[in-house]
């Protein structure tokens, strides 16, 4: 096109103006790229979560420890198909280059039925059966494998804070003998896995055959509320009442307070949209009122009006455009690079949609930003503009 | 009709009135004007007494409120916005004061630019404005910009603009009036040239000196129109 040659040598005009005007728009597009994969991080678990799995754990919190001999009794309670119980183990390893502990999300279960209830982690058979054997077995998400260089064979230690072993110590062995991937593209591999009859075996204290809570798999997902309601029935007035409720629920509740904190981001993000549009705004239409005389010109050369008010279009959405998708481009570059906290977030990537859906913000943007101007171009009179004192 | 076709512009009872809020300007009352084929004439007048005005409504750039503007064939108050638009790009050349040339780009594409609407191509294109400049003797100032001329020669690569599409009419609004004598004298002289090569030229002065090189001179004053100076 003849004319793009026209609309980029507008945008020499007052270089540092354009460059800062780039810079805002990149910023902005930055910020929101950014927080999409954040969004995606805290809310992305949801709807991993299975629409047939419960989650039961004490009715006060999270924290409080629930006897494995519920399990039993909830698989008792009519509707639930399954019932496997995990526990918070807490367990630290160094990092790579061994300057500072750091938290793996790690947990003893009952390997058979647990893999049973999360289907959506995939290992191989042969490693289900190594795990089967190995007393001292455990499985780790891809995820948490890469980042500690974990390999099949290899013999590892993890300190827990919470557990110690009868002997006192609180540094427990572990052999892994699996590596499990995701079924979904957002399926958490952060996670350690071990056996329960080692940790029970092992540990010491009080707590001894209490485990945190359930997942329970329940035979008509249609059925969870009220399933869930007969297992809060069931130890109402217990030593340990319980809290039942969809998996969804649960983990929405646990990230609530990061949901509180996407809304906030959400906030300011559309604050800085609404700077930038002020902005961009702003520039565009001081570009396009110091440039009346040339308009002027133009439409006296015989440039339609309907021409001039395409290029001040072109002009805006080139700006737009170009400051968004570079900003789009960096944030899609920045979530290659993984999770920056990978425990506390492990799920990281763009989403193809949220990509788009940027794409149509920078469009948007220009629009919007050079509609004002571009009307005040097309009706600009030719006669008024070409008057010095315009 | 043999004394029609030699006119090339006719201006029939030409009133211009503006508004500036509830006051009425009337700055051309009744006004009749005919141009012959290659003439060059200078309008001259007092300042605000509607030159630029005047120019504008032969030029199509603004519409007369009463009264007929005919250029060769055509009644410029029956042609829309978008025919008139059409018609600027065939039919006149503009050159203004302050040269008016867009500080982005080089004399050559200064002078591309109303060739943008044509069907020409790109090489075409440059190969006309090569042309255009040549003409106005600044072979040697292509790829210069704006800035970096004298502003003799940026009001040359003005007029390069105006002709590249070899128009008609050439309408220039104070040509000389911001540059000094010789480089003014230069500017007429490429007019006067332009004129003997065959083109229509109405040029609004205030500098006797400029309305010495027009063949023909009239002065506009109160609204109306005499062949004689005020003096
Ligand atoms: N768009 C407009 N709105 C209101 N008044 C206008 C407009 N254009 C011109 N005028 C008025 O019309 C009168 C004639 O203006 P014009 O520019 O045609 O004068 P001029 O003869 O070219 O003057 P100068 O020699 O100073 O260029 C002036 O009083 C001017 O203020
Ligand atoms: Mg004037």
């Amino acid at each position: 096109m003849k004319f793009l040659s026209l609309i980029w040598s507008s945008m020499k005009r007052k270089k540092l103006r354009s460059v800062l005007t780039l810079l805002s728009i990149f910023v902005a597009f930055l910020l929101f790229g950014i927080l999409c994969i954040l969004k995606e991080s805290l809310t992305g678990g949801v709807s991993a979560t299975d629409a047939a799995r419960l989650v039961v754990r004490h009715k006060v919190s999270f924290i409080q420890m629930l006897p494995q001999g519920y399990a039993n009794r909830i698989k008792t309670i009519h509707g639930v198909s399954l019932v496997a119980h995990q526990t918070w183990f807490n367990g630290m390893t160094k990092t790579m280059d061994n300057a500072s502990d750091v938290v793996v999300p790690s947990f003893p279960v009952d390997p058979e039925i647990f893999m049973k209830i999360y289907p959506e982690l995939v290992l191989p058979a042969s490693q289900m059966e190594a795990w089967m054997s190995t007393r001292t077995g455990a499985v780790v998400g891809k995820t948490a494998a890469d980042k500690y260089k974990w390999r099949i064979g290899d013999h590892i230690q993890l300190t827990s804070p919470i557990w110690q072993t009868e002997a006192g110590a609180n540094s427990w062995e572990f052999n892994i003998v699996g590596i499990y991937t995701g079924a979904k593209k957002n399926t958490d591999l952060s996670g350690f896995l071990f056996r329960y009859d080692y940790f029970e075996e092992m540990r010491g204290g009080l707590d001894k055959s209490m485990v945190g809570w359930f997942g329970v798999r329940v035979d008509d997902p249609q059925q969870a509320d009220a399933i869930s309601k007969r297992i809060d029935d069931e130890f109402a007035n217990s030593p340990w009442e319980v809290k039942a409720e969809p998996e969804g629920a649960m983990v929405q509740g646990f990230i609530q307070q990061f949901g509180d904190i996407a809304s906030i981001i959400r906030a300011v993000l559309s604050m800085v949209f609404f700077t930038i549009l002020l902005i961009s705004g702003n520039t565009m239409s001081q570009a396009v009122r110091e440039r009346f005389a040339e308009l002027g010109v133009l439409k006296a050369i015989g440039f339609p009006n309907g021409l001039v008010l395409m290029l001040v279009l072109g002009e805006s959405c080139t700006v737009a455009l170009l400051g968004g998708l570079t900003g789009l481009a960096m944030a899609w570059v920045f979530s290659l690079g993984g999770s920056p906290v990978p425990n506390f977030l492990p799920v990281w990537y763009m989403k193809p949609q949220d990509i788009y859906l940027g794409m149509g913000f920078a469009l948007l943007l220009g629009l919007v930003t050079g509609a004002v101007p571009a009307i005040q171009a097309f009706r600009l009179r030719i006669a008024e503009a070409l008057r010095r004192d315009a | 009709m043999s004394a029609e076709s030699s006119d090339l512009v006719r201006i029939e009872h030409v009133t211009k009135t503006f508004h500036r809020g509830s006051e009425e300007i009337h700055v051309l009352s009744g006004l009749d004007l005919t141009v012959a084929r290659g003439e060059f004439l200078a309008l001259m007048g007092p300042s605000g007494s509607g030159k630029s005005t005047l120019l504008n409504l032969i030029g199509g750039l603004d519409r007369a409120t009463s009264g007929s503007v005919i250029i060769e064939n055509d009644r410029l108050d029956e042609l829309d916005d978008r025919q008139l638009a059409a018609w600027r790009a065939r039919h006149v050349g503009f050159v203004f004061q302050f040269y008016n040339l867009m500080p982005v780009l080089t004399a050559q594409k200064n002078v591309e630019l109303p060739l943008l609407l044509t069907h020409l191509n790109r090489r075409e294109r440059r190969e006309h404005a090569e042309i255009a400049l040549n003409a106005v003797g600044l072979s040697h100032r292509l790829n210069h910009f704006p800035r970096t001329l004298s502003g003799g020669e940026q009001q040359r690569v003005g007029i390069a603009r105006a002709i590249v599409t070899d128009p008609t009419l050439l309408l220039c609004d104070e040509p000389t009036g911001d540059l000094d004598r010789k480089s003014g004298d230069e500017v007429l002289s490429l007019l006067q040239s332009l004129q003997e090569n065959g083109k229509t030229i109405i040029m609004v002065t205030h500098d006797p000196h400029a309305s010495a090189r027009a063949s023909r001179t009239v002065h506009l004053d109160k609204g109306q129109l005499s062949t004689t100076g005020p003096e």
